[in-house]
């Protein structure tokens, strides 16, 4: 299958929070503390906003009033039409084909309220150049993502580690919400994200899946107002 | 102009109001009862952008037991929870706490990023009337509130109208009133908004470019209640609308949990 040059979404692109174990243990005793008293039990989800996504090789704008922002290194699910049961019941959610993506955020301590200011600036969704098929990925827990800053190594992302693998995510997800044709789905960001700041280069690659090409981004300053 | 979009006689129509009647593009008029309301927005090129307020109204908080806050409360919802005038929203078994939001929606008319508070109202398009459903039996303290509760299919019905801005002469001072099976249990007024409309655009605006057609749902007044399959629940604001809802059961096969 010839692959377009450059993909880009067309659905709502949804983002996934601790969704592995180390994430959680980073945390400690907060997880059971006020204000969360609990750990998660669904998947905890945002929204990347359509104002987020930049194109791989753009420039991606950092505010003044931060120093640095958070690499997000994820692969998301890109659904496509979901199979209909002859028996019925409910069709069941397909996943097209996977994505590279750079979830960046404002760096944030607190996940009590919904990251809006943190995840939806303009230009905070790097995405990646190519959706690779399910028959080039193979089984999504073999992904592995290594995000390099100014070419340095500075985070590998196992999904192997992941707590819901792709299949779990997508039909915990689907049991509140049907995923539609062109939805993104993001299997989560790892732990020990990565900080970096104007005039770095990030690059997001998937050792294994050459397919997937390389999602390159240019943090640079913000042009004042 | 109050704009709808509706399906009849075998395709998609945009259509006004006109004389209590609805008028498709080609003369023709048809009923408001002969028609399948969606919700009425013409088609956008992207995903768009549908911001939801939490807490925004002074007496609403008080109900939750949480204090107002200092800082607006949003949250985001997709596209596909979104549902028509008249559509049926689906109660899962087994839940005990599911109400009705009736709420103020501002549509985004044109392109807006470091808009000021003065200038706030030429980037707004038009209002509409949402019921933003939530099942309160989800709710979770990890990006609260959290999807399961507030982005399921069905549970944000919207509509009937998309209200030309210039008709609403001040979207500060509108009535809402909620009724279930035609008793009243919810009214209150734009009025006591904590953050008002042009404050909203200001903020938002501030980090991200808002597009047109985008929404921003501002929020509830108290006097939310449970409610139940068969349930009628009218969200009406004063000038805007009156959004129709029915609550169905969903079933353990085919609903979702």
């Amino acid at each position: 299958m010839k692959h377009p040059s450059t993909f880009w979404p067309r659905g709502t692109v949804y983002g996934t929070l601790l969704n592995f174990d180390a994430e959680l243990r980073a945390l400690g005793e907060q997880v059971t503390q006020a204000p969360y008293k609990a750990a998660p039990q669904a998947p905890v989800l945002y929204v990347k906003t359509a104002n987020t996504w930049s194109a791989s090789g753009a420039d991606i704008a950092v505010p003044a009033r931060v120093s640095e922002v958070e690499v997000g290194a994820s692969i998301a699910m890109v659904m496509g039409a979901p199979r209909f049961d002859a028996l019925g019941g409910p069709a069941k959610p397909c996943v097209a084909g996977y994505v590279l993506v750079n979830d960046v955020s404002l760096p944030h301590t607190s996940f009590f309220r919904p990251p809006v200011k943190a995840k939806c600036l303009d230009g905070f969704l790097g995405v990646g150049p190519v959706c690779i098929t399910p028959n080039e990925a193979g089984d999504p827990s073999g992904f592995v993502l290594e995000v390099r800053v100014n070419g340095a190594l500075r985070q590998t992302v196992r999904f192997s580690e992941a707590l819901r693998d792709a299949a779990t995510l997508l039909a915990d997800v689907s049991s509140f919400m049907r995923m539609r044709p062109g939805d993104l789905l993001l299997l989560g960001c790892g732990p020990d994200r990565p900080l970096a700041g104007a005039g770095d280069h990030i690059t997001i690659s998937a050792p294994g899946h050459a397919a997937f090409g390389t999602l390159a981004n240019q943090l640079v300053a913000q042009e004042a107002a | 102009m109050k704009h709808a979009r509706i399906a009849w006689a075998g395709a998609v129509h945009d259509a006004i109001e006109h004389q209590g009647q609805l008028l498709l593009a080609d003369g023709r008029t048809v009923a408001q009862d002969d028609v399948v309301w969606l919700p009425p927005f013409a088609p956008v090129s992207r995903p768009r952008t549908i911001l939801a307020l939490g807490l925004n109204y002074a007496d609403h908080a008080r109900e939750l037991a949480f204090k107002p806050p200092e800082e607006p409360l949003v949250f985001v919802k997709g596209e596909g929870t979104l549902l028509g005038h008249r559509g049926f929203t689906i109660r899962p078994p087994g839940v005990g706490h599911m109400h009705y939001e009736c709420e103020l929606v501002v549509v985004v008319g044109k392109a807006a990023k470091g808009v000021k508070r003065q200038d706030a109202y030429d980037f707004v398009g038009g209002y509409t009337v949402a019921n933003d459903y939530a099942i309160r039996d989800y709710l979770e303290n990890w990006y609260r509130p959290n999807l399961r509760v507030k982005n399921r299919d069905t549970c944000t019905p919207i509509g009937p109208w998309l209200v030309d801005a210039a008709d609403i002469a001040d979207p500060m001072q509108l009535a809402l009133e909620t009724t279930v099976n035609g008793n009243r249990t919810q009214s209150g007024n734009t009025r006591d908004m904590i953050f008002d409309i042009p404050f909203l655009i200001e903020y938002f605006s501030s980090f991200m470019t808002l597009q047109p057609g985008d929404l921003i749902l501002t929020g509830t007044p108290d006097g939310v209640v449970d409610c139940q399959p068969g349930d009628m629940v009218i969200t009406a604001i004063e000038g805007v609308g009156a959004l129709c809802n029915t609550i169905v059961q969903g079933t353990p096969c085919a609903s979702t949990t």
